[in-house]
């Protein structure tokens, strides 16, 4: 008999059959993480879940007699009433002649757990990222090594002589090892004495000692196993900067459940991208319509207003948060702002003013994200916000905007975004 | 299909009695080590081999988590398997079921090779170890080296070897033919495994010299016969000379040797379209189906063995004062759990619970060959009083396997005291019958029954390949034979008529008939054929 102990062994011998396993049901988990994301808050959306499936895309056919029609017999354990000859009625249909069956698939559905990667992995599948721009929002968080102390173990690099030697003094110190130079002299007096001659006792007396300061020696090492000392280090993350974001939405009637669903999917992403850049990123939902307020998360994308359209009343309302809560100087501030165009004409020029003075002077980056109807009406012409807000963008590059109406616009904002910072790494 | 695993809820609380620490005692509490555990199989073993006479392959313990036994799931329980899709959705599956608590982990898992190799969990008590190693590595090895059906079918020595084998050809076909392709290839094999098993064993071939030596018995034989006068008897006459079509038939189907129900099988040596790598693959999943065919065959039994042996191992070691009272009331706990049987009417039941049957005909024959009734003494009277019921045992447990032992030794005795009872379920009737019950006149009917029901030969669909003409346009011909009228699952049927569409290259038709009526007719086109 042998007995093994595997349980050091490498874990993660499924993985790969499980990758397949998502790789094969891609399309299907694509639209399961797709319909699970659509249902989650924001701040949720890369955690992990339950992902249910249709049964029938992953199904295994095999050639199995069916569970209708024909003669079937069964045995049953447990009698207690019937008799020879008694008649039955047949159960539901779902047991299946009383279960006795070998159970056909009763279930339409799979349902298994991802873990967050690999549905973060498959949300950003699902917006059609180019493999880049998904290696900058999942990168790999960067670390610093920060001195934590010292430790007993750890690789020959980190040794700290500084350390070990204070040990070590301290040990051979409290343990009384004889210095060399003790021994030296008294080596030397025995010599002497020798020299001299006639001072037998003396000698002999030294000698014993010598001989007792030589085994001190021996048995104190200079260096002990237990002096040794490594330095220690922590990792910690890097960016350690704090981030707010403010998401600014019209709410008024114009804006259909469509464009509410591609602004969610845009603060979504950019709430990614912060996350993994900063330590702590918050967000500030303000909803808009002729007035602006701010709300949680559920009101801002599920409760509808009624009204007009005033862009300005919103800017002034991330003003003053900002100004109370979130001082420029210690937080990074990002807003994305969402609308189908429209605004009151006469706003128009506040809104731009408010633009230039107080919002993007405080802000890492603006975001303009004009949503349209999913069908393409051709070029159309420019909504007045649109054009409102071009006479600034020539001017201020924090400014990104975009016009979206499919799922898949909303990457190339963020390539603007990146763009920009790419080219101030490399100055 | 997978190997032996002992699936039941993990007991929640511990007994908790204190023995005095005894010098005689395997272990106390239910910490262990590998010291305890080293002890712990030489005191089962000592029981096992010495008492009960078992004989057993080497054993090899292999320790591991629960995150390693979620693993083995996923691979059949074997250590080593090709990777496919298929897999880890189980894994997904059970993952979820285990980490959201719908189910427990099995204690142990035991695989059909040479040395026997047994996963114990490492969250097993000392008592659960113990009594794993009893089930696994005592009942289960045992089976496993001497009924007859592994015997036949499987080679315990080689299946590491094989399964190491599988996996890298797999690995490197998918690196040389993409794995887009060997994972098309293995689906359609997957969908066809059950038809890729060969029930009887096949004709040796015999090495030349023997083959000379019968050729030249069969001269002798035929000169000893000679008679001239033969030759002048005269022709019977008004014979008709079979249809010129009809012996064409015969003669391509003896040529192709069809009738052929192993479908794996047939394609792989047939096909005309596969290249040789996918023959290949397809003949690692047909002799991968082979092995499990008989752990198929004897589910109920191999547990019933290995219940019955835990049982009395740990009651002898109980006995013997090797494990605690305490110890042995957490065993009982766990072992009546395991063994429990719901009636058909309570929210549990899920079909007959194979270690409740099993065990309970073990203990049944044991009771017979000990101390018989006049009625077991009428129904059984070759073991009926025998007085060795370890013998008795044994010789069941190599020559039978669940349906020949149900209709061999399910006693009247036993069907009373589980209550079975036969009812049958026509379609054509309004109502379901009651056909028989535990009494008299039903104690056969019941027992025939029953192990009907336990035919995997029955259980299986009967699908045969017919003909195929392979001069003409190559259509593949099946033929169900539609046993009671129930027909296929037809979703499930078309599918997989798909991938053997795909798979043989040319047009497949697939009928249900019974003698005289036809009951279906599928058909499938190859859409991506393979080649």
């Amino acid at each position: 008999m042998h007995i093994i102990d595997r349980r050091r062994d490498p874990g993660g011998k499924s993985l790969a059959n499980r990758q397949r396993f998502i790789r094969r049901a891609r399309a299907l988990v694509r639209r399961a993480v797709r319909e699970a994301s659509a249902k989650r808050s924001i701040k949720d959306v890369d955690k992990a879940g339950d992902i249910v499936v249709p049964a029938d895309g992953v199904h295994e056919p095999v050639l199995r007699r069916g569970s209708e029609g024909g003669k079937r017999e069964y045995v049953l354990p447990g009698n207690k009433k019937y008799v020879q000859g008694d008649t039955i009625p047949r159960p539901d249909d779902e047991g299946g002649g009383s279960g006795a069956g070998d159970g056909g698939e009763g279930e339409d559905e799979f349902r298994f757990a991802l873990s967050d990667d690999e549905f973060l992995d498959l949300f950003l599948e699902d917006l059609e990222l180019p493999d880049l721009a998904k290696r900058q929002v999942l990168g790999v968080e960067e670390t610093q090594p920060v001195r934590a102390g010292y430790r007993s173990s750890g690789p020959p690099a980190t040794l700290s002589v500084g350390r070990t030697m204070r040990n070590s003094m301290l040990r051979r110190t409290a343990l009384g090892r004889p210095r060399p130079e003790e021994i030296a002299a008294l080596e030397a007096e025995i010599a002497r004495l020798d020299d001299e001659g006639g001072h037998d006792a003396a000698v002999a007396g030294l000698r014993a000692e010598l001989e007792r300061k030589q085994k001190r020696m021996r048995l104190v090492p200079f260096i002990d196993p237990i002096d040794v000392r490594y330095r220690r280090y922590d990792q910690v993350p890097k960016p350690v900067a704090r981030a707010v974001m403010f998401c600014l939405m019209d709410v008024s009637g114009s804006m259909d459940e469509h464009m509410k669903d591609l602004a969610k999917r845009f603060y979504s992403l950019l709430y990614l991208f912060l996350k993994r850049r900063y330590k702590r990123v918050d967000v500030v939902f303000i909803r808009h319509t002729h007035e602006a307020k701010e709300v949680d998360e559920d009101t801002f994308f599920h409760s509808r207003e009624s009204g007009g359209t005033v862009v300005s009343t919103a800017l002034e309302e991330m003003a003053r948060i900002v100004h109370d809560r979130f001082p420029a100087n210690q937080w990074n501030i990002y807003a994305a702002q969402a609308s189908d165009g429209d605004n009151l004409p006469m706003d128009n020029n506040n809104t731009i003013n408010l633009l230039r003075t107080a919002i993007l002077p405080l802000c890492q980056y603006y975001a303009y994200l004009e949503v349209g109807h999913g069908r393409d009406d051709g070029a159309g012409e420019a909504s007045s916000l649109w054009r409102a807000y071009e006479l600034v963008a020539g001017s201020e590059e924090r400014l990104a905007m975009r016009k979206v109406s499919h799922r898949r616009d909303i990457y190339p904002v963020f390539r603007d975004l990146f763009a920009r910072e790419g080219a101030k790494a490399e100055a | 299909m997978s190997n032996e695993t002992t699936a039941a809820r993990k007991p929640k609380s511990k007994l908790v009695a204190k023995p005095e620490p005894s010098a005689s005692l395997l272990y106390t509490g239910s910490d262990w080590n590998f010291d305890t555990l080293g002890r712990i199989f030489d005191a089962v073993r000592k029981i096992g081999e010495g008492e009960l006479g078992l004989d057993t392959y080497r054993t090899q313990i292999e320790v591991i988590t629960s995150e390693q036994m979620l693993d083995a799931y996923s691979s059949v329980g074997m250590p080593l398997f090709y990777k496919h899709w298929s897999f880890g959705k189980d894994f997904a599956r059970n993952q979820m079921m285990y980490n959201k608590g719908y189910q427990g982990l099995a204690y142990e898992i035991v695989i059909n090779s040479d040395p026997c190799i047994c996963y114990i969990m490492e969250e097993n008590s000392a008592t659960m170890q113990t009594l794993v190693l009893a089930h696994a590595a005592m009942g289960h090895n045992h089976f496993f080296k001497n009924n007859y059906v592994f015997r036949q079918w499987t080679d315990a020595s080689g299946i590491a070897g094989y399964l190491s084998f599988a996996k890298s050809y797999i690995a490197k076909c998918e690196e040389r033919y993409g794995i887009e392709a060997v994972e098309r290839l293995v689906d359609a094999a997957h969908a066809l495994q059950s038809h890729g098993i060969h029930r009887y064993p096949g004709k040796r071939s015999m090495d030349l010299a023997t083959e000379e030596r019968r050729e030249q018995e069969r001269r002798a034989h035929g000169e000893a016969l000679f008679n001239d006068l033969w030759r002048t008897v005269p022709k019977a006459k008004g014979k008709v000379p079979a249809s010129k079509k009809k012996m064409e038939e015969d003669r391509r189907k003896a040529i192709l040797k069809l009738p052929e129900e192993n479908i794996l099988y047939f394609l792989e040596k047939t096909a005309p379209r596969l290249a040789g790598w996918q023959r290949e693959i397809l003949r690692i999943i047909r002799l991968i189906a082979q092995y499990f065919y008989p752990q198929r065959q004897t589910k109920m039994m191999n547990e019933g063995c290995a219940t019955w042996t835990h049982h009395r191992i740990m009651t002898r070691l109980h006995e013997t004062g090797q494990i605690s009272d305490g110890a042995y009331l957490e065993f009982l706990h766990s072992h009546t759990s395991v063994v429990m049987q719901p009636d058909f009417n309570d929210r549990r039941y899920s079909g007959i619970n194979p270690y409740a049957l099993g065990f309970a005909m073990m203990q049944d024959i044991e009771r017979i060959s000990l101390t018989p009734t006049d009625e077991d003494r009428a129904w059984f009277p070759d073991i009926a009083g025998n007085g060795n019921p370890y013998g008795t045992l044994k010789e069941v447990w190599a020559n039978f396997r669940d349906e020949s032992i149900i209709s061999q030794y399910l006693s009247p005795h036993l069907i009373r005291k589980m209550g079975l009872f036969h009812i049958v379920d026509d379609h054509d009737e309004e109502e379901m019958l009651v056909a028989a019950i535990h009494d008299e006149r039903g104690y056969r009917e019941v027992r025939r029954a029953l192990a009907r029901q336990y035919d995997v030969a029955r259980r299986d669909p009967d699908i045969q390949v017919v003909d195929v003409d392979l001069a003409g346009d190559r259509r593949l011909e099946l033929r169900h034979n539609v046993v009671d009228g129930v027909t296929l699952e037809e979703k499930d049927a078309d599918r997989v008529l798909q991938h053997l569409a795909d798979l043989w290259g040319y047009e497949v038709r697939l009928i249900e008939a019974n003698d005289d009526t036809i009951f279906a007719e599928h058909k499938a086109e190859p859409m991506r054929p393979f080649a």
